[in-house]
This record gives C-alpha cells, sequence and structure tokens, in this order.
C-alpha cells in the first residue's frame, strides 16, 4: 500500500491531538505502521497546532513535506488555509468552517480576512476535493458543542483516503473517549460522517 | 498508561516518544527516577507520575533539576539503577552537579535524558546538548524513534554499569513528541533499597581526591571508545555505487532515511547511534573510498568537524557537504522539505507534486496567549493599573506567564530563564529610576526563586517581587510542587507557603490577594509599590484550566445596549474570548468560561450573564 500522509491543523485546545491519536490507534489495530508527530508546551495555549498521522507498511519520518499532505483535516478555517502549502490537487481538504478570531485580531492590531467572500471561494476554486463543515452546528446536533473534533474526524473518514473504515475509526473514538460521553460521541461522527458524504455525492 | 507495566514481550503499542523512554527504563529495572518538567521532556514524568507506585520504585519532581540529578546520583552510587531527565535548559542548571559526578562515576545504571527543542517550540533557546558530551566527557546516545529511544535507555543502564559513568540520552522535540509503534521487551522488576559503601576517595571531591579521578574519567571513556565500535545502534544502509555517502544521527536521520526509499535514491547512509565518543574506525572506514559525504544533523556542525578532522587525515580530497558548504543551516530542526531541498543540490532528484494557487492573503498570526479565566491576565491588568503613568520594567520569567509580553499587556520586557525575572529584577533597582517587577511562577519559585530572594534583601534591592501562584506547574501539564501539598506519587506533602518563606528571609511587605478580585488587587500593587525595599505580593488563584474542570461556569455575554464600544476590555485586558466585530465587542461563548473577570474590567456594566449580544 501507498503511504497516506494526514496533517491536523488548528488552535490550542480544540481537541486535535485526541483526534490524531483515535486515527494512531485505529492503525495500530490494522497492523498498520504508524508515525505521528504531536504538540505539547506553549503553542497548546490557544497557539497554532500542528499534528501529523503517516500510516503505512513502514513510516521512518513522523513529518509531512511541502505538497505531499493526503489529507489536510482543518478545525479552523484559516488554519486550513495557513496549511495549504501542505496541499497538492492530490489532497483532500476537510475543514471546519467556524473561525476562532485570534487576540491579534481583537486587539485590533491584525485583521481576519473575509471567510464567506474571500477564503472559503478561493479554497473551492483552486481543488474540487474540498469538504466544509460547520462543525459547531453539527456537534450541538448531535448533543455537545464539545464534539466538534469527532465530527471533523467523521467528515475525514467520509473521504475513504484513509486505509481504515468507518467501523475501524467509530471502534477507535469508542474506546478513547470517557464512557458516559460515548453516545454524543458516536453521535457526532455520524453527523460528520453523513454531512461530508452528501456533500462528496454531490460534487 | 497502566499498559507500561504489562509484562508482555513483544506487544505492539502506539506510544510517545517520552512513554516509550519510561518503557525502556522499566524494562532495565528503574529504582529511582527524578525530575522538574520542562517541555519536551514533561511527558516522562507525568507517566512516572501515573506508574510508579504500581511498579514498585520511588519518583519524586525535584525543586529542579540540579536536585532531580543529584537524587539519582545518590540512588546509583548506591546500587539503584536511576534516571534524571530534563529540558536541554535543564541541563544548564544540573551541570554543576553533572561535571564532577562525572569524575566519581557511579555504580548502578545511571540514564541522564536531556531533551533538545531544535525550533524552540517551547523553550527560550536551541543550544546543541551534544556539546555537554564532550564538555563533561560522558557517554552519549542519540535516538531517533520512539522505539529507539526505549531500546536506548535501556541500552544505557547497561552501559553505564559498564563504564560506572551516567550516560546521556540526548533526544529532541520530533523523538519525544512523536508517537510510534513500540514493541515491549521483558519487563524487569525495579531496583530496591540500595547501600552506599563509603569511599571518600572517589566520593568526596575535594582537590587532592579529584586530580586522581580526572585521569579514571579519561581511562573510562577510553573504554567507551572501544564500545562505541560495533554499537549495535549504530548501522549503515548500503546501495551499490552511491552517488553519495550520508552521514547523520537523531530526527536528521528520519527524513534522509525517508527520502532515500521513497524516491529510491542511489545513496548510502551511516546512521550513528552512539555520537560520544564516535565510532572513529567506522567513520574512516565509511568515507575512505567516497568522493562526496553529506552530514545530516540539526543545529550545530558536531559531526560535521569530526568527518572534517578525519578527512584530512585518511581522505583529503572528500568533498564534505553540510552546515560549513551552506546546504544546511544551523538554525532550527529539519523536515522532509530542508532534506529534499539539500538532496536536490547534490543529485539527481525530482519531487513533482502539483501545488494548489488560492489567492494569497494576510492571514492574522496566532501567537499561544493566556487562556481564558487565567488569573495571571487579572494580575497583570492590576500591575498596570496601579503603576498609572509611572514607568514599570518588566522582568519576566518561564512559564504561561511568559505570555504577558503578548498584546495588550505588555508585561514581559526581559527574560532570560527559570528565576532570572528575581536577581535581573533587582539589578534594575539598584541601576535604573524605573520602578522594576519581577514576575514569576509557584513552580519556578521554589525553582530557583529563592536564593535571588535571600540576596535582594540583603542587598537591599527595591522592588515588587509578584509570585503568581496558579498552584501548580501549568505550562508544562499541571505537575505539583512543593507548594501544592502532594507529591509526584500522589502521596500528600508538607504544604511550603511561599508568603512564609519570603518572611522567614526578612521580607516586611508580603501579602497574597485573589487576583479574581481585580479591585483589591490594585490595592495591593499600589501599597507594595509605595513601599521601601522589596515587597513580595502572591496573587493566588488556582489555574483556569484546572478550576474548569471542578466548578460549573456559564459564559457571559455583552450587552449590546449598555456597551459604550470604549474597548477598555479588549484593549487593555484583552481575554481571547473577547471578539471585536468592527466596533462591537461581542464573547465567544465557546471560550468563555465564565470567570467574570472582564465584568469586573467594563466601566459601564455591561459585560452580564443571561443576556443576548
Amino acid at each position: 500500500m501507498k503511504r497516506v500522509d494526514l496533517e491536523i491543523v488548528g488552535v490550542g485546545g480544540q481537541g486535535i491531538l485526541t483526534s490524531s491519536q483515535v486515527i494512531g490507534a485505529a492503525a495500530l489495530e490494522k497492523d498498520l505502521d504508524v508515525y505521528m508527530s504531536e504538540v505539547h508546551g506553549m503553542a497548546q495555549r490557544g497557539g497554532v497546532v500542528v499534528t501529523t498521522v503517516k500510516i503505512g507498511e513502514e513510516v521512518h519520518s513522523p513529518l509531512i513535506g511541502k505538497g505531499d499532505a493526503d489529507i489536510i483535516l482543518g478545525f479552523e478555517p484559516i488554519e486550513t488555509y495557513r496549511a495549504i502549502e501542505q496541499a497538492s490537487k492530490k489532497t483532500w481538504i476537510v475543514t471546519n468552517r467556524q473561525p476562532i478570531v485570534p487576540f491579534t485580531v481583537s486587539v485590533g492590531t491584525e485583521n481576519y480576512p473575509d471567510l464567506e467572500d474571500k477564503i472559503l471561494p478561493s479554497l473551492e476554486k483552486s481543488t474540487d476535493k474540498l469538504i466544509s463543515l460547520n462543525a459547531e452546528e453539527l456537534a450541538k446536533e448531535a448533543g455537545a458543542a464539545i464534539t466538534q473534533n469527532i465530527v471533523m474526524l467523521g467528515g475525514l473518514t467520509a473521504t475513504d483516503v484513509l486505509p481504515l473504515t468507518h467501523d475501524d475509526i467509530l471502534r477507535a473514538v469508542e474506546n478513547k473517549v470517557p464512557e458516559r460521553f460515548v453516545d454524543v460521541n458516536l453521535k457526532a461522527f455520524e453527523k460528520g460522517f453523513d454531512k461530508a458524504k452528501e456533500i462528496i455525492e454531490s460534487k | 498508561m497502566k499498559e507500561l507495566l504489562e509484562d508482555d514481550p513483544g506487544k505492539e503499542i502506539l506510544l510517545l516518544g517520552n512513554e516509550a523512554i519510561v518503557r525502556g527504563a522499566l524494562e532495565a529495572g528503574i529504582g529511582h527516577g527524578s525530575t522538574y518538567p520542562g517541555t519536551p521532556s514533561s511527558e516522562i514524568g507525568n507517566t512516572f507520575e501515573k506508574i510508579a507506585k504500581d511498579y514498585g520504585m520511588y519518583f519524586e519532581y525535584s525543586a529542579n533539576e540540579k536536585v532531580a540529578l543529584e537524587t539519582a546520583a545518590a540512588a546509583a552510587v548506591s546500587g539503584v539503577r536511576s534516571m534524571a531527565w530534563m529540558k536541554h535548559v535543564g541541563v544548564n542548571v544540573a551541570s554543576d552537579a553533572l561535571m564532577t559526578l562525572m569524575y566519581a562515576g557511579t555504580r548502578a545504571g545511571m540514564v541522564i535524558v536531556a531533551a533538545g527543542d531544535p525550533s524552540m517550540h517551547s523553550s527560550q533557546n536551541e543550544q546543541d546538548n551534544r556539546f555537554y558530551s564532550q564538555l563533561g566527557n560522558i557517554p552519549m546516545l542519540e535516538p531517533t524513534t520512539p522505539q529507539e529511544a526505549k531500546e536506548m535507555v535501556k541500552h544505557g543502564f547497561d552501559l553505564s554499569e559498564k563504564l560506572e559513568l551516567p550516560v546521556l540520552v540526548r533526544t529532541t522535540t520530533r523523538v519525544n513528541h512523536a508517537r510510534g509503534v513500540v514493541t515491549f521487551g521483558d519487563l524487569e522488576e525495579p531496583d530496591g533499597e540500595g547501600h552506599f559503601e563509603k569511599d571518600p576517595a572517589r566520593f568526596v571531591a575535594v582537590p587532592q581526591n579529584s586530580v586522581k579521578n580526572h585521569p579514571i574519567l579519561l581511562e573510562r571513556m577510553e573504554r567507551a571508545e572501544e564500545i562505541t565500535e560495533g554499537s549495535e545502534f549504530t548501522y549503515s544502509i548500503e546501495v551499490d555505487n552511491p552517488e553519495l555517502h550520508v552521514i547523520s544521527s537523531g530526527a536528521g536521520f528520519n527524513y534522509i532515511r525517508e527520502a532515500k526509499e521513497e524516491y529510491d535514491l542511489p545513496i548510502s547512509i551511516l546512521k550513528l547511534g552512539m555520537t560520544n565518543p564516535l565510532p572513529i574506525e567506522e567513520i574512516k572506514n565509511y568515507i575512505q573510498g567516497a568522493e562526496r559525504v553529506l552530514i545530516v544533523e540539526e543545529l550545530e556542525p558536531f559531526l560535521e568537524e569530526k568527518v572534517e578532522a578525519l578527512a584530512k587525515e585518511i581522505n583529503p580530497g572528500l568533498e564534505i557537504y553540510g552546515k560549513k558548504s551552506g546546504n544546511f543551516s544551523r538554525l532550527y530542526e529539519y523536515n522532509p522539505d530542508r532534506i529534499k531541498e539539500a538532496l536536490a543540490e547534490l543529485i539527481d532528484f525530482e519531487d513533482e507534486t502539483e501545488a494548489l494557487r488560492p489567492e494569497e492573503y494576510d492571514l492574522p498570526s496566532r501567537p499561544p496567549s493566556l487562556c481564558p479565566g487565567c488569573p495571571h491576565r487579572a494580575t497583570y491588568y492590576a500591575v498596570k493599573k496601579a503603576l498609572g503613568d509611572r514607568e514599570g520594567v518588566f522582568s519576566s520569567d518561564i512559564g504561561c506567564y511568559t505570555l504577558g509580553v503578548q498584546d495588550p499587556l505588555n508585561t514581559a520586557d526581559i527574560l532570560l530563564c527559570m528565576g532570572s525575572s528575581v536577581g535581573a529584577a533587582g539589578g534594575f533597582s539598584k541601576n535604573t529610576d524605573q520602578q522594576a517587577f519581577a514576575f514569576l511562577g509557584d513552580s519556578t519559585f521554589f525553582h530557583s526563586g529563592l536564593a535571588p530572594l535571600v540576596s535582594g534583601v540583603y542587598n537591599d534591592h527595591d522592588f515588587v517581587y509578584v509570585i503568581m501562584d496558579n498552584r501548580t506547574t501549568a505550562m508544562t501539564g499541571h505537575q505539583p510542587h512543593p507548594g501544592t501539598g502532594k507529591t509526584g506519587m500522589g502521596d500528600p506533602a508538607p504544604m511550603i507557603s511561599i508568603g512564609d518563606l519570603a518572611k522567614g528571609a526578612g521580607v516586611e511587605f508580603v501579602e497574597t490577594v485573589d487576583p479574581y478580585n481585580i479591585e483589591e488587587t490594585i490595592d495591593v500593587f499600589e501599597r507594595a509599590i509605595e513601599h521601601d525595599g522589596i515587597s513580595v505580593v502572591v496573587p493566588k488563584h488556582p489555574c483556569a484550566l484546572i478550576e474548569q474542570r471542578e466548578v460549573d461556569w456559564s459564559s457571559y455575554q455583552v450587552n449590546q445596549e449598555e456597551c459604550k464600544q470604549c474597548h477598555i476590555c479588549t484593549n487593555q485586558f484583552g481575554c481571547i474570548a473577547l471578539v471585536r466585530e468592527n466596533d462591537k465587542v461581542i464573547i465567544d461563548e465557546t471560550q468563555c468560561v465564565g470567570c467574570g473577570q472582564c465584568a469586573q474590567v467594563c466601566p459601564f456594566d455591561a459585560i452580564e450573564q443571561g443576556v443576548e449580544q
């Protein structure tokens, strides 16, 4: 099999580490080699967080080169945009539409570019492999806004790029989250999965 | 993490490099572990914290890295296998003890893990700790993957016993914070209680003993020179008629190996595992017939200079590519792109990807910032209010509170290392007419804030010493410390009072205040500034990330009918949950934790709970 490189980007505190660990665990369960890089320490305090998950028969390094990502999973739209140089025409981009405004914008030193008129249309134009989700809305429909990361995992799974099935990842989610939150997380996963499938089929 | 205690050789498990290091120590029968937390080494301690009792070993968070090293050294000379671990700059703190410990050496195996941070993801510098191995004559192993980190730690104990010297395992962020598949070996029983066989001639470093022990150290290192040849961690990946030879160690090896396999490159690679002493014979053999060699190592030209010297001896025509030739930089960590760029200058090599070309927009930067609800934000706000028009010099320290450097607080003017805020504030008080402040956290105070406190009282320094007590070591992942009433093993401990320590040192002005009460905090700082001599203020409130686990708060909103759009909340206080949409301010309810600090800051009482925004 060809190696699959996944880059997950977003903001510290969005549950990115949990998401990458879910995928890693699912891959190990299928006897695949996995190599990941994580972010701990200062960047977790509201800064940009980039984690990688590389899955294959034998994986030698944890980082991904420019243009080499098979999937970019973006938890925040401008962070998805910032990571775009990791993408090429082959790359699936699954992004959350919900912005998290950095304090540099709130204190007035920088601007947040217009999402609906600039960022998202520009992404749409540059690739036909874009899935954008409103993860907050879907997570609330599932029953808890905090499950946004699992909604995004559902969206990622729908691309079928990972060498892992819907059930593989669902099982890993079940094993990862605390028991009393399993139901809401499984629901969140299905919400993200179904919405993304709908988008893919309409393409 | 109880899985780490399973005696299930052959089991494959996905581990963080730091967890793999722990497993390596368990497979070696570690009896003592000690540390002071620091990224990227922190999860080693976090893991021992969870399993030390069940495994049956002793583990402690020491007050600083030097204490961690000294306690581990005492264990090792008493026959108990020990490990001390720390971030790269932690070795600077421990180095005083370490340099002399090498003269005495150890008995039971002792491993020191020094975790470097190229690119400074979470550090004040990116010093290359490999040079410590030369400075102190310390045998050194450099792992490249979590699996190898586990093996090297385990092997490090045996090597240490063979040489009677502590062994340095030097890692970097992409090993410590990489997660990969690790195969378990046999679990060992932990070393039990030891006994210190006295031998003053060896262990008491008075001059007449040290003059005899220094040559013993050099002899032990000569033995290491034999052992490093043929080390199981040094190997080469050969091809027929290579167009390029590569010598590599550490995380950089992973990228060159990956590039070689992915693009089927006609290059051979010599990967070094034990890098002090270097396997001179193996390197000589490798470069003897070579025409061109590329050195792949992050940071300083540690291997490169050695290869250069050896080439002069045996292959003067060898073309050496690395940092000096400009193919690589001495800055920052490597990644697949940097390796590919260097390779493309030396061999035929095409990397075709069709890049996306979206519009270019200026994206706002997103530096890390104090969390919503963080008590430090209120402390800084209060200090600035108390100062008014007067100019303060804000001497900062290592911890979350360093993030006061960001807009709009701007409460960090100088920072060097753990504890530096205090000495520097004293220096400003003696040499400038500005009102000096030292800002450091509770854990940092116990780490290195006491000596400069005593020095400052003794020398009549005049500054406000702010010990921001959030009841934990927050930045590194909430470890306990001497002020929390709990040890690393989870046992109850005396809760050492910061205020009492300051009073004991002779400070007359010592006040503790809850920074969530902003008005009262401003009042305390006003009085502290007026006080002559050192005034100690302890703003005390638990880290918001911890408190949120226990308190169920609901978020605040901005009542737009009351809001006068003065922007004091965003421009002076600056909680990241306060979001400006043009002139309008709203609260991002997904970020707000409901601490209510901003409601105190608003002069128009426009921030409330239960209103529409």
